[in-house]
């Protein structure tokens, strides 16, 4: 009982921080190429946010 | 020194470590293949209307004008404008290895509850990131030609993020719900936003012609289509392949 406790603890824990590192730096690049406003990446970025179906501006 | 302090500088697990360079592999080999192939494929079809568009943004052509004009221009910049071009497909890649992190990430958790997930399986994940990141959003804020009237950018972007999550939570209930009130709880969080209604422009300005426009959506629609749907199976497959590939090694 303790041991299967445990298992499962350890399970959740070792997947929770890789899940949620990858969901938070997957969002931090859609958002930097589909919807930071700033000139020079709006510039670059330009034809990707038209076609993906970003509001581009 | 605290029991906290110690747990939190408590050295990752091998598990840990294992289980951030599955996630981490996969993700970048789907995001980058399927985005080289999106990447090409908006710019076979979707950039020829998208600098067509141009000439009536920037108002080098003028329709109902008094003449007719051709609908078949001289396109300047296609395939000429290497830099142009090239930024488009790391951007591109970018973006659907930013979106393969996201559903390898949650791959991940849904094998943990005993799903599985492979290539096979992969094909419905890609054609739900289509659902949650295209076309809910582009169903009342349609893909932008340039040049359309559109309100204020901050706001069509803060109804995209509220819809895109609000379509992402319907879709994990649809799937792995399994009952009457979450399959009830999915369509109220699908239709809402529509419902609600999307910041509109209060006049429209568009010089561009309606062909060019509705072309131009349905194109970039198709594209994201098969770009998601690629998406899935190549991190499906990925997510297995570097599975066993850790197994092996271990």
């Amino acid at each position: 009982m303790m041991t299967t406790q445990t298992n499962t603890a350890s399970a959740t824990r070792t997947g929770f921080v890789p899940v949620m590192f990858a969901v938070v730096l997957g969002l931090g690049i859609i958002t930097l190429t589909g919807h930071v406003q700033a000139a020079a990446l709006h510039d670059a970025a330009h034809d990707v946010r038209h076609a993906t179906g970003f509001p581009c501006h | 020194m605290t029991p906290r302090m110690t747990y939190v500088t408590r050295p990752a697990s091998p598990a840990t470590k294992t289980m951030f360079s599955r996630i981490l592999t996969s993700a970048l080999f789907a995001g980058a293949a399927a985005g080289l192939i999106a990447a090409l494929l908006q710019l076979v079809f979707v950039q020829p209307v998208l600098l067509h568009a141009e000439l009536y943004e920037s108002g080098e052509l003028v329709h109902f004008g008094g003449e007719a004009i051709s609908a078949h221009p001289e396109l300047p910049g296609m395939f000429s404008d290497l830099t142009r071009d090239a930024l488009s497909v790391v951007f591109t890649m970018l973006t659907y290895t930013g979106y393969a992190l996201m559903m390898v990430a949650l791959m991940s958790v849904a094998e943990g509850q005993g799903h599985t997930v492979d290539g096979r399986t992969g094909v419905l994940w890609g054609l739900a990131g289509f659902i949650a990141f295209h076309l809910a959003p582009g169903f009342t804020l349609a893909p932008e030609v340039p040049g359309v009237a559109a309100a204020d950018v901050y706001a069509r972007q803060v109804w995209w993020f509220a819809t895109v999550a609000a379509a992402l939570v319907a879709l994990w209930l649809i799937a792995f719900g399994g009952n009457l009130i979450s399959y009830v709880v999915a369509a109220a969080l699908l239709l809402a936003p529509h419902l609600i209604g999307a910041p509109e422009p209060d006049v429209f300005t568009g010089p561009v012609p309606t062909e060019i426009g509705a072309l131009f959506a349905a194109r970039a629609f198709g594209i994201g289509l098969v770009a998601w749907v690629l998406v899935g199976t190549f991190a499906g497959y990925f997510w297995q392949s570097e599975g066993k590939r850790a197994q092996a090694a271990a």
